[in-house]
């Protein structure tokens, strides 16, 4: 693999590891914005005012702070807004443009909201991921927003022959209040793209109190409607005329490939059409295809017929030994020797000798699956040295380029088109999917839609990394804890770009382990090598999971054994509210933020505690076999604690007949949308805990569907689940909600369980582990 | 030639009659409402009526709805109106929405059976539609506020 690293011009998350440059090139091609009117005038400068800073700007191609790329005024006064993220149930594809309608005093229901294709340069960073949107947006919409509304007043100004500082923009109209005068967006918005882009500096941006839409949960989703009728387009819901329709057969171990296929019977299906061979790339290759075997149908139903009938010999590769018992087994030896220093505050080794107990957890977390409902699926229209997609992709603008560099065209020449994502948890930052239909189409000449069936999902993914989280705590005489030790053991995501990654990056570590906020004296935390065996992906919430889970846990076994309340213990741990200095530590990631915007702040750590803590009726007496465990964590620069209760009958089966959660997540958009990520997190925490794992044998993974891929189902949902937002202070800037949800909820259950049952649950999932 | 009556119009199908009913809809009669996502009854994301029963339609052929009455989410309402979409509109129920059209198939089937179910029987009714994003608490609510009139 050529390896060329230019940091600037890397996504975040690659900036840790090698990986090929793409090369990117300038592109302003118009969106084509339908009957729309688009906002032009000259350049406006680049925006330096904001009152907190972000990371946006370090993201590849950073932020566009331009109303003539995200605004259109029809002369009928609707107003067209821009989504630029991809939507996969976040409620981004309403927040972000509903910011836009905010500042500009466009009233929502005459506003239209058009989805963006991938094109970085015009529209800034589209890389759907780490629960950044509305933090890194919150700012620049405001201000999009807010310039639109300039030129608006603008032009109304000079046709009344009036000071612009005379009028203002009231409700998608303009108003002279001296004169009674006024006149409609609609009639307006030829003069307004006449006017200049205002500086950025110069804004005036709308006083909270005066917002309309922000920060009350009033307006829903704009797909609402087409949700439930049915009309909600997803990526494999597009069709076009002579299109074909793929499956692939592909290696079953990661690193395999085609020995040699016999397509005889396949092509006695009825409906099927041709059987092929298809390209695959060595491992590891960033988001490369496979490779396998494609069969081409008339319908989809053919195509997986068709596969069904293939005889494929497989060179399984290197991987083809890939055990999960034996892997466990590695990871637990290598927890439990020295490994790698990533942070280190005072001696540890001393402290640990010198303690007058030592409690040690491990704690395992096997490999998971996304399973989101949608599996991926692709449409391309290769023609010549043009390339159109249609995909449910987290990543617009990286699909772009690597359709563009596989095909081997410029990446002008790719449209991709983002549908509405059914479900993406990370599985649809990889655009692999889409990459076998640009393939599939330039070699068959026709539109070619893939579809990948729910075993190709499960068998053939990005998993979540499996991993052994070992602490060891030492506590004076006085149950004080005086020293932490936490080894964490884990495959690499980067091992998905670079051969050999064995250790984990900073954007993994970064992740609950040396970001660990407990306020002791001696802490080390280690990394240990770790060798991946499959292809290793972004999960939601991904390495928090496992590092919340251990050290939640033992926050509690910590308070178990020195005979204190757990949420008392975990306040004690949190510690004084302070800003954590975390000197030692090279290469901080903190999610990419800035640390003087976004600090690890235990003030606010303990205020999320002390809130759920309240409201959700901590210490309250619960019936006999039930039990309450609470847990907190930051993650995505957000703050999150949940108690769980839990009701664990005779036979060991387990219900939870309440959760509730606080979340700070700073200055927010939408809580109705932020209650429902956090009502989502609860199930897909409940899910981990309860049936999630993926293993290995051969190399193969052994399940495939959900029936042994089980995820939480209606009738074992948490009965109920309350959210509590934290109301921010002035200025406290926007942080993450789609992730940080899912990580306190595996401690929370598992505490409860335990103050329940007695039962300290160190392996998820549980599995029968309450049976016995 | 295998003749169907989907959404009250007649379909005619020529090919495999073995081919599930929802690649059919899907693929051939372009009723993409209907969604995939197990090809194993596990998921209730591709739920049609089939004269008034809930049905998996990726495990139904073709020429078991012969001379059956199919409904899909394009012909549950004609204004896309009944009472479950309209609970499910109001109470902002889907998150993804992938998994919704076959949720409020589900839903309109149960209601024909039972048109005033309990919590309990509605979890239970609900149970073989998974949402991965985890919309359960709003599906039950918005189950239960159908039932009760919108």
């Amino acid at each position: 693999m050529n390896i060329i690293t230019n940091p600037k011009t890397l996504r975040g998350f690659e900036r840790y590891v090698k990986v090929d440059n793409v090369s990117r090139r300038s592109i302003l091609k118009g969106l084509g914005l339908a009957g729309g009117f688009v906002l032009a005038a000259p350049v406006m400068s680049r925006p330096a005012l904001a009152a907190y800073k972000t990371g946006a700007d370090k993201m590849p191609h950073g932020t566009v702070v331009d109303p003539r790329v995200f605004v259109a005024i029809a002369p009928d006064g609707i107003v067209t807004i821009v989504a630029h993220r991809a939507e996969m149930g976040t409620g981004v594809r309403t927040s972000l443009p509903m910011i836009v309608a905010e500042e500009m005093e466009a009233d929502w229901s005459r506003v239209k909201v058009q989805q963006a294709h991938g094109d970085e340069a015009k529209f800034g960073n589209q890389d759907t991921d780490g629960s950044r949107s509305t933090r890194h947006y919150l700012m620049p919409m405001r201000q999009i927003g807010a310039s639109a509304r300039t030129m608006l007043e603008g032009a109304a100004a000079k046709r009344w022959g009036v000071p612009a500082t005379e009028v203002k923009a009231v409700n998608h109209e303009v108003v002279h209040s001296a004169s009674g005068r006024r006149i409609g967006f609609g009639d307006l918005a030829a003069d307004a793209a006449k006017e200049s882009v205002p500086s950025v500096e110069g804004l005036r941006l709308k006083d909270p109190k005066d917002f309309r839409y922000l920060g009350k949960g009033q307006i829903s989703m704009v797909d609402l409607r087409d949700i439930t009728v049915g009309t909600a387009r997803y990526g494999a819901d597009v069709r076009l005329p002579g299109m074909k329709y793929a499956v692939i057969a592909r290696p079953p171990v990661t690193g395999g490939k085609v020995a040699s296929f016999d397509g005889a019977a396949a092509m006695k299906v009825s409906g099927v059409e041709k059987v092929m061979e298809v390209k695959g790339w060595p491992w590891p290759s960033k988001f490369q295809p496979l490779g396998g075997v494609a069969v081409i149908a008339r319908n989809t139903g053919a195509a997986i017929k068709g596969r069904d009938a293939l005889t494929i010999v497989w060179d399984d590769g290197p991987n083809g030994k890939y055990e999960s018992a034996a892997y466990r087994a590695e990871l637990e030896e290598a927890a439990r020797k020295p490994g790698l220093v990533v942070r280190k505050e005072g001696d540890v080794e001393a402290a640990l000798k010198g303690a007058d107990r030592v409690i040690v957890g491990e704690y395992y977390l096997p490999h998971l699956a996304h399973v989101a409902m949608e599996p991926p699926v692709a449409v391309a229209d290769v023609k010549g040295d043009k390339a159109e997609i249609w995909a449910p992709v987290q990543s617009a603008g990286g699909t772009r380029e690597d359709v563009a560099k596989t095909l081997g065209i410029p990446q002008e020449n790719v449209t991709v088109n983002v549908t509405l994502l059914g479900g993406g948890f990370g599985r649809k930052s990889k655009c692999d999917y889409a990459i076998e239909a640009a393939l599939l189409s330039k070699e068959l000449g026709a539109p070619v839609k893939v579809q990948w069936t729910r075993e190709d999902d499960v068998r053939n993914g990005f998993l979540h990394t499996v991993s052994v989280e070992r602490i060891e705590a030492g506590l004076d005489k006085s149950g004080k804890v005086t020293a932490w030790r936490h080894r964490s053991v884990a495959p690499s995501i980067a091992s998905t770009f670079a051969a050999g990654a064995k250790h984990q990056a900073p954007f993994e570590l970064g992740m609950g382990l040396v970001d660990m906020p407990f306020e002791i004296a001696n802490v080390q935390c280690e990394n240990p090598e770790a060798a991946a065996h499959t292809r290793i992906g972004w999960f939601r919430a991904v390495s928090n999971i496992p590092r919340a889970f251990a050290v939640q846990s033992m926050a509690a076994e910590i308070a178990h054994a020195t005979k204190r309340d757990q949420k008392d213990m975990l306040l004690e741990l949190i510690g004084s509210p302070r800003i954590l200095k975390l000197d030692s530590v090279k290469d901080l990631w903190n999610y990419g933020e800035p640390y003087e915007s976004y600090p690890i702040d235990t003030a606010r750590l303990r205020k999320v505690v002390e809130l759920v803590a309240d409201k959700g009726g901590w210490g309250r007496s619960v019936p006999k076999g039930h039990g309450l465990g609470i847990a907190a964590h930051r993650s995505f620069v957000s703050y999150i604690a949940t108690i769980v209760e839990v009701a664990v009958d005779d036979k060991g089966k387990l219900t939870v007949p309440r959760v509730d959660t606080a979340i700070d997540c700073g200055t927010y958009v939408n809580p109705e949308r932020i209650q429902s990520q956090i009502e989502g997190a609860a199930i897909m925490g409940m899910s981990l805990v309860k049936h999630g794992e993926i293993t290995f044998k051969d190399g193969k993974v052994q399940q495939g569907n959900y029936d042994d891929f089980p995820v939480i189902r209606i009738d074992e949902s948490p009965a109920v689940t309350n959210v509590y937002i934290v109301p921010p202070a002035p200025d406290t800037p926007p942080s993450g909600v789609g992730e940080p949800g899912v990580p306190p909820f595996a401690p929370a259950l598992i505490n409860a369980i335990f103050a329940a049952t007695g039962k300290r649950i160190r392996t998820l999932p549980i599995g029968k582990q309450l049976e016995a | 030639m295998i003749k169907l009556q989907i959404n009250g119009q007649e379909r005619n199908w020529d090919g495999d009659p073995d081919l599930s009913l929802l690649w059919f809809l899907r693929d051939e009669a372009g009723l993409t409402g209907t969604k995939y996502g197990c090809g194993q009854a596990l998921c209730g994301a591709c739920t049609v009526i089939v004269d008034k029963q809930a049905v998996r339609a990726c495990i139904t052929s073709v020429s078991d709805v012969v001379g059956r009455q199919v409904t899909t989410i394009e012909g549950l309402h004609p204004t896309g109106d009944h009472a479950v979409q309209k609970a499910w509109r109001q109470l902002n129920v889907p998150q993804c929405g992938y998994c919704q059209v076959g949720q409020i198939m589900q839903a309109a089937a149960l209601l024909i059976e039972n048109p005033k179910p309990t919590h309990d029987q509605i979890r239970e009714a609900m149970a073989g539609n998974i949402c991965r994003c985890g919309c359960y608490q709003r599906i039950e609510n918005a189950v239960h506020l159908a039932s009760t009139g919108v």
